[in-house]
């Protein structure tokens, strides 16, 4: 599924409109460069499962933020990691078998450790506030 | 009374000992830059491992360098959060472990007042009402306090840091990790007239920041400089990057100050080591009335003397305190509603 988004908060809408069909131990891959719109559709995320805190701030540098809704948000960012043996020991897998939505961004340096019921999601660039958001979900459904 | 200080909650492991809130007597920072800059930023699992190489030595070397005895030291302080997952639980780890063999109490610090807190080792004190301003990797805050007791959180970004901006900026950029560093050195001999860059939210009415955006335009003019086959000018737009996020942050400062007429205005944080930031900040009219105080730059990065400075306080006011072996770490540890 492809869509074009023209503005951060269109983003948001996408990004919360899709959470809101989603169950527990769902995890949203996010790919795409800095600045392709990740953390705006994190946010968009805890929008769609009622997160109340008043901003969702980018996890660049802790790593990890949860947060509580519907279901346990979870938003992940490995910005700052190394792919490889590094990620491991981490405890993603806590966050990634648990009860929650589980948002990670730079998801491609956990590549074939994400788990097959992973929904992955690529942002691209197609303007100033255009952006072209791929959904796919696993099977290609 | 002597508390010994530790703080691994980022990429620097550093101990030290604190008299009586005020007066150190050894700082010791170990950082880990070199390690990390191969990999271009923090990378959580190589930070714990080297922490928990070096801490222990550097609490021994710390005790060695002042000939402190052991039995001298009246409570160990540590960084509770926020921070880093695994790094932060090093510090936790050791501190309660020590606290336990030498029989002392435990206190768990939050490392963004103990950012504020940083003047107070240069010899400085704080009067009231105060504003203060937390500008580092992972945190953009603008604090409003009447009293030691009551502090709120008046504004905050609402996405990305005004550090994580720095680093990612430079990254773009080919600067070089860490990045604020980096971005003020480049930034001296660039023009920052030459690129007009964005400044998230400055005229918003409120308190609140954005660097999402400034660090997305960067981008898209270095994308567009390449595709248009020219050398890119890093001096230049990192001077421009750098003039826009300054204004900014001066722009919340100084309306968060006219809503109170503080006394004190305090800036803490790693970015609080900008130099253009320093320079404007003390050149704003709008602060003239107020003494505004900025650590020296060693203690505005991460550093142990915060710590064990803000936990000595604590001691001293007897409030209560985030402490025994209980307590756990906190990567996201909230804020509560005052400076100590």
């Amino acid at each position: 599924m492809k869509i074009t988004t023209r503005s951060p908060e269109e983003t948001r809408n996408l990004a919360a409109g899709l959470v809101r069909e989603l169950g527990p131990g769902s995890v949203l891959a996010l790919q795409g460069p800095l600045g392709s719109g990740k953390t705006c559709f994190a946010q968009g995320c805890a929008r769609g499962l009622g997160v109340e805190e008043r901003y969702v701030t980018s996890p660049t540098f802790v790593l990890v933020r949860e947060y509580s809704g519907r279901l346990p948000f979870y938003h992940i960012d490995l910005y700052r990691l190394a792919p490889g043996p590094e990620i491991e020991g981490l405890g993603l897998d806590e966050y990634l078998e648990g009860n929650g939505v589980t948002a990670i961004e730079w998801a491609e340096k956990l590549a074939g450790r994400l788990p097959g019921r992973t929904i992955e999601i690529s942002l691209a660039c197609a303007g100033e506030t255009e952006r072209e958001i791929s959904i796919d979900f696993p099977g290609g459904k | 009374m002597l508390i010994l200080g530790i703080e691994t909650s980022c990429d620097e492991t550093s101990v030290a000992l604190v008299e009586d809130g005020k007066k150190i007597l050894v700082n010791l920072v170990a950082t880990q830059i070199d390690l990390h800059r191969q990999f271009g930023g923090v990378v959580p699992e190589v930070a714990s491992r080297a922490h928990l190489r070096v801490l222990a030595p550097l609490v021994r070397e710390a005790l060695e360098r002042t000939g402190a005895e052991k039995e001298s030291v009246s409570a160990i302080a540590y960084t509770i959060g926020p921070g880093l997952i695994g790094s932060l639980l090093v510090g936790v780890s050791l501190a309660k472990a020590l606290a336990y063999s030498w029989s002392v109490p435990a206190i768990g610090v939050n490392h963004l007042k103990a950012h504020l807190y940083a003047p107070i080792l240069a010899g400085e004190e704080f009067e009231f009402p105060l504003v203060g301003l937390i500008v580092s990797g992972g945190h953009t805050l603008l604090v409003s306090a009447r009293s030691w007791d009551e502090a709120e959180i008046v504004g905050s970004t609402r996405d990305d840091a005004a550090g994580e901006a720095f680093d990612k900026v430079a990254a773009l950029l080919g600067l070089g990790f860490p990045g604020g560093p980096a971005v003020d050195r480049a930034a001296r001999e660039g023009d920052s007239e030459r690129f007009d860059l964005p400044r998230g939210m400055i005229r918003s009415g409120d308190l609140d920041f954005s660097f999402s955006g400034v660090k997305t335009a960067v981008r898209y003019l270095v994308e567009r400089l390449k595709a248009d086959g020219e050398e890119i000018p890093a001096a230049d737009i990192a001077a421009g990057f750098q003039r826009a996020a300054v204004d900014v942050l001066v722009a919340k400062l100084t309306a968060a100050a006219g809503a109170v007429s503080p006394r004190t205005v305090v800036i803490g944080g790693g970015v609080a080591g900008n130099s253009e930031l320093r320079r404007r900040v003390s050149e704003a009219p709008e602060l003239s009335s107020a003494r505004v105080l900025i650590a020296p730059l060693a203690l505005c990065s991460d550093n142990a003397a915060m710590i064990a400075g803000l936990a000595g306080r604590q001691l001293e006011r007897g409030g209560e305190l985030t402490t025994g072996l209980a307590a756990d770490d906190d990567p996201n540890l909230p804020w509560t509603p005052a400076l100590l």
